[in-house]
């Protein structure tokens, strides 16, 4: 009986130090800087709950206080049969006051008439929560699981159940609360009345629906003009893709192991440098542009600037997700089905067309769905590209920060995006479910491959070299552009640009950093940094749960975070920005927030890696530990973790990369103090200094292969001693492929 | 090790559902402390499920479980004072032998110097003193089984519990492995509580055999009890193959009863049966071969296969086909042959369920 008892006192020891020993409000100047204690407890701003409840009239904090006491007496009063019960009744009530509270009181006094009218007015209002509330929070969740444990719910397993108690809580308030609010955001006013005015003038926008592209001489509407890009984006992808796997695994490519290279291209690509490359290259003054003009002495076209502009960033963007996409479909395919068709007398094009085709189609179908949502999603390329053809993701983007701002605008353009990714979403999940001809079986499968017919060799060696060659001029002027004075202008070499931003000098025998960007560059280092590790730890503790336990609702847990995926950078941007701006919980314009966004964003990632890994490790190894008397925590700790090394490393080398390269939501969260160097870089570009932000971006780049390069390293270092130590241990490999194809930018 | 701590364990009406599914109906079940017990029973009849709600990693949807007269029915696992060998024997891959052994004991919280102290005396229990560096893919099949039994054994548990230890064996090691188990448990007196699919290991090793089909307990005594006497048909046929046929009991004799089979008639042990029709288990072989003039129940040789030391025959007869193990492999009887069939005094049972 000793764990049961030993878990409440430390939930009510937790719940105490919450009440009384920390700032029960947010510290404006951040609780990291440790200024509050000079002022605890009685600082009108620093004091915890008791004082605020006692001195201050903030009378309703004595619930909190009540029910903390409640449980304290159940704790040592209750008889055994119903302190259990008891418990989940305490938590659940004070997480719903908590809550409550939350929203019903804010700055100003009660948020709905409601409240006055049963309590009379209010003296003072509240401020957001700071960590005593977040700590009493927890405290009434983990009394809320020891309940659960106590009553024997998941095998009064009480370090499971406040797992997935703390998971549920985590989602909520940082994906659901978030989109919740966007939705609500959008029929609101500034001062947070209902005014739907705004919605229906922004949902009825005929720059949003109109269709005179079709019917009339005008310009369509932003949605269909995103819709349209983006059926494009994915044809094209896939087309590329799938001559790019084929030429990979069905030709006597000399070069195949340079071209599964590109497939880690996205990866460590910041999304708009593409973008700026093409600039570089066939901009009014790119190389190409001014070489044909001279040449021809043709007027330089803005061409570049709009549609096709984007489009052709994108297809160079997304062509190798969808290459690593379908070189794991293309390998798929049976050998014997092919060769069974062959002994019936097909010739290879009928074969290829009657049979490794057909078999194909999932694979191709998903391979077009990720590029559609990968395009849907797209925030660099546009914004470096849009000009004034601009689509959802950038239009949301100047509806906040451009000139008019309209928070309704942009949280309406925000639901457009969602409904069209979660569509396809959706859709994916419809037509990929019974339908997967899963070739690869567990039996041996010999038989080789049919070589290509002779046509169809030529036709996808014909796309793809050249596609090659094009994606290395491309990525040589990311690495050259930093070098070159001004593009078209002057293209002496210099390293001016890489002095500007990278500069630093030794004064009084200390480092200057005077560079323009190493501002924003220690700032990204140090929240993806903070954010890596924790980005992992969740993935996987969610893996975990969802592998090896069974809990009601899990099929909808999983479902949730997978579909998480597939809401794009941009609409979780503006939706955090409407959600934490306000009490309960205020974080804009802090580290905090951005953390937590690369967390949220990046752990569907850690998830699906995970949860690959684990299913390959025996359940009863699990059990084994249990039954050997450790508990869940050490289950997971000495035996889970070590046999899952792999798939930690590459869940924290995906997760610090993306936190460094990724734009469409970090644009919105950034402030003066934290700034990303995905953020500055846009901002350079802005200024049209090209050549700073691609030396920068090109710094970017080589920074994290030199990561990437230093973890593939170490796990394959590990992975080496692991196999001459052990003979067939579940080798899990560092990235699985599943990972990437998930990657949304 | 000597002062292992015997429990006793009861079952009280307990149930298991995984959603609609049943898999335990209402099993009730005492085990009695230093006893080995085996849960025989075809795949899928509850008898892992049972051992996993005794270990505590499944819960029983309704009733108790005791053990050492302890209510442990809502515990976890890692706080019952049982221990468990797996199936697969679920070593840690990446901790040595020693690591492994040790493993439960410093969850306890014992010490690490104790804690390998005991494991080291622990594999010597199990004979493989000195095998503490290695890893465990770097022993052999029946080395990583003893590894298994000794990293359950140093905790001391009131009740071992064996899920199909032998399973992964192949079968010379296994007859060797559980005459190992079975002394181990003599020896150390614990109570240890085994499930098989296999009726000859069960039979080998336990002190009581609990047959359990579709979730319920089929029945349940010593092995002799279940072999001789079987309730059912299927205990019959599965305990050891049987021949089920109807017969008529025409007669009972104090403890006694007389069977007719066709024209034989034949004493069995009475077993409460009455007059009126029965059924009668017949062991492979209890049946005796002769010339077909010798009267009794007559019969057609189907099928005859020579096996070495002994001749198995299918034999067509009036109450059924019979499946006959004859040791006289000097005499081969050709299929077609007629022959008249008796019956020998051990190895048939009248069944009455």
């Amino acid at each position: 009986m000793e764990h049961r008892d030993r878990r409440v006192d430390m939930a009510l020891g937790l719940g105490l130090a919450g009440f009384v020993l920390l700032p029960w409000y947010r510290i404006d100047e951040g609780f990291y800087a440790f200024r509050w204690p000079a002022q605890f407890p009685f600082g009108a701003e620093e004091a915890p709950a008791l004082v605020q409840m006692a001195a201050q009239g903030r009378w309703w904090l004595a619930v909190v206080a009540a029910l903390l006491l409640a449980a304290a007496a159940v704790r040592f009063a209750a008889p055994a049969v119903s302190r259990g019960r008891l418990l989940v009744a305490l938590g659940a009530a004070g997480m719903a006051f908590l809550v409550l509270q939350g929203f019903a009181i804010t700055f100003g006094g009660w948020s709905w008439d409601i409240g006055e009218a049963l309590f009379g007015p209010l003296a003072t209002g509240q401020p957001a929560m700071g960590a005593g509330a977040v700590l009493v929070g927890l405290t009434f969740l983990f009394l809320f699981s020891a309940g659960l444990a106590e009553q024997g719910v998941m095998k009064g397993d009480f370090f499971v159940i406040a797992a997935i108690a703390l998971l549920v809580a985590l989602v909520a308030v940082f994906v659901f609360y978030p989109v919740l609010s966007m939705f609500v955001g959008s029929v609101q006013d500034f001062d947070g009345s209902f005014e739907p005015s705004g919605f229906m003038r922004n949902i009825r926008d005929p720059a949003i629906w109109s269709l005179d592209c079709v019917i009339g001489g005008g310009r369509c509407g932003v949605a269909w003009r995103t819709l349209w890009l983006a059926l494009m984006t994915a044809t094209g992808s896939t087309v590329l893709g799938l001559a790019f796997a084929l030429v990979a695994t069905r030709t006597r490519f000399p070069f195949k192991k340079g071209l599964r290279l590109l497939t880690v291209l996205p990866i460590i690509t910041p999304p708009f440098v593409i973008g700026l490359a093409l600039i570089l290259l066939f901009g009014r003054a790119g190389v190409v542009t001014t070489f044909l003009s001279d040449l021809f002495g043709v007027e330089p076209g803005r061409w570049l600037y709009g549609l096709t502009g984007i489009w052709i960033a994108q297809m160079l963007s997304f062509t190798p997700i969808s290459f690593l996409v379908l070189i794991g479909v293309v390998e798929g395919v049976s050998p014997s089905m092919e060769e069974a068709s062959q002994t019936l007398r097909a010739d290879r094009w009928r074969t290829f067309w009657h049979v490794s085709l057909p078999l194909m189609k999932p694979g191709l179908a998903n391979a077009f769905l990720i590029g559609f949502i990968e395009s849907m999603a797209d925030f660099g390329n546009p914004l470096v590209l849009g000009g004034s053809h601009g689509v959802l993701s950038t239009e949301i983007f100047f509806a906040v920060v451009g000139a008019q701002t309209d928070p309704s605008r942009a949280a309406v353009l925000a639901i457009v995006l969602l409904c069209f990714t979660l569509s396809a979403f959706l859709a994916q999940r419809l037509w990929l479910t019974g339908r997967n001809f899963a070739t690869v079986t567990g039996k041996g499968d010999g038989g080789v491959h049919p070589a290509l017919p002779r046509p169809l060799a030529i036709g996808v060696n014909a796309l793809v070299i050249p596609w090659t060659a094009f994606t290395l001029v491309v990525y040589g002027m990311i690495l050259v552009g930093g070098f070159v004075n001004t593009w078209g202008l002057d293209n002496s070499l210099t390293f001016a640009h890489f002095e500007r931003a990278f500069s630093f000098a030794f004064r009084d025998g200390s480092i200057a950093w005077t560079g323009v960007a190493w501002d924003s560059f220690w700032t990204t280092m140090m929240i993806a940094l903070v954010a890596a590790p924790l980005t992992a730890a969740v993935g996987l503790l969610t893996a975990y749960l969802i592998v090896r336990q069974r809990f009601v609702g899990r099929n909808v847990f999983e479902f949730a975070l997978m579909m998480s995926f597939a809401i794009p950078g941009t609409v979780i941007g503006i939706s955090y920005i409407m959600a934490f701006n306000l009490p309960p919980l205020e974080m804009t314009g802090t580290a905090l927030i951005l953390i937590a966004c690369f967390v949220f964003r990046n752990m569907p990632v850690g998830v699906r890696g995970g949860v690959a890994a684990m299913t390959q490790i025996d359940a009863s190894l699990d059990e084994a530990s249990l039954t050997l008397r450790a508990s869940s925590w050490r289950t997971i700790r000495h035996v889970v973790l070590p046999l899952l090394r792999p798939a930690i490393v590459a869940a924290l080398v995906y997760s610090f990369v993306r936190a460094i390269t990724s734009i469409s939501a970090v644009v919105f969260l950034v402030s003066a103090k934290y700034n990303m160097a995905t953020a500055y870089i846009v901002g350079l570009v802005e200024n049209g200094e090209y050549g700073v932000a691609i030396a920068y971006s090109s710094m970017l780049i080589v920074v994290m292969l030199v990561v990437i390069a230093g973890f593939q390293l170490a796990v394959g270092e590990r992975r080496l001693r692991r196999e001459t130590r052990i003979a067939a241990p579940a080798a899990v490999r560092p990235l699985p492929a599943e990972t990437i194809k998930e990657k949304i930018a | 090790m000597n002062g292992l701590k015997t429990g006793s364990v009861v079952f009280e009406h307990v149930r298991k559902t995984f959603g609609t599914f049943t898999a335990i109906h209402d099993l009730s079940l005492t085990i009695e402390p230093g006893t080995l017990v085996t849960l025989l029973g075809p795949s899928g009849c509850g008898k892992t499920t049972t051992l996993r709600m005794l270990a505590g990693l499944e819960h029983p949807t309704d009733g108790r479980i005791l053990i050492g007269g302890k209510d442990v029915t809502m515990l976890p696992a890692n706080e019952r004072d049982v221990s468990m060998v797996f199936q697969s024997y679920a070593l840690f891959p990446h901790m040595t032998v020693i690591e492994n052994v040790a493993y439960g004991l410093e969850s306890s919280g014992l010490r690490k110097t104790e804690a390998r102290e005991k494991a080291e005396a622990g594999l010597a229990l199990v004979g493989l003193a000195g095998f503490g560096a290695r890893l465990p893919a770097e022993l052999s099949g029946g080395q990583q089984q003893r590894v298994a039994v000794a990293r359950a054994l140093v905790l001391e548990p009131q009740v071992l519990l064996l899920d199909e230890p032998l399973s992964n064996l192949d079968a010379r090691l296994r007859r060797r492995v559980r005459t190992e188990i079975r002394e181990l448990q003599q020896r150390l007196g614990f109570t240890a509580v085994y499930v098989t699919h296999d009726q000859e290991e069960a039979l080998a090793v336990s002190d009581r055999i609990v047959v359990m089909v579709e979730g319920r307990i089929a029945q349940e005594g010593p092995p002799r009890a279940l072999y001789e006497s079987p309730a059912s048909s299927f205990i019959a046929d599965f305990m050891g193959e049987a021949n089920v046929v109807p017969c008529e009991v025409v007669g009972v004799e104090g403890a006694e009863a007389v069977v007719r089979l066709g024209a034989l008639e034949h004493r069995v042990p009475g077993r409460a049966a009455r007059p009126g029709p029965a059924k009668l288990a017949i062991r492979p072989n209890a049946i005796r071969l002769a010339p077909a003039d010798d009267g009794g129940l007559k019969g057609l040789v189907r099928h005859a296969a020579y096996l070495g030391d002994h001749v198995e025959y299918e034999v067509e007869t009036e109450v059924g086909t019979l499946y006959v193990v004859d040791p006289d492999v000097e005499r081969s009887l050709a299929a077609t042959t007629p022959v008249a069939i008796g019956l020998h005094n051990r190895g048939v049972a009248i069944i009455t369920a």
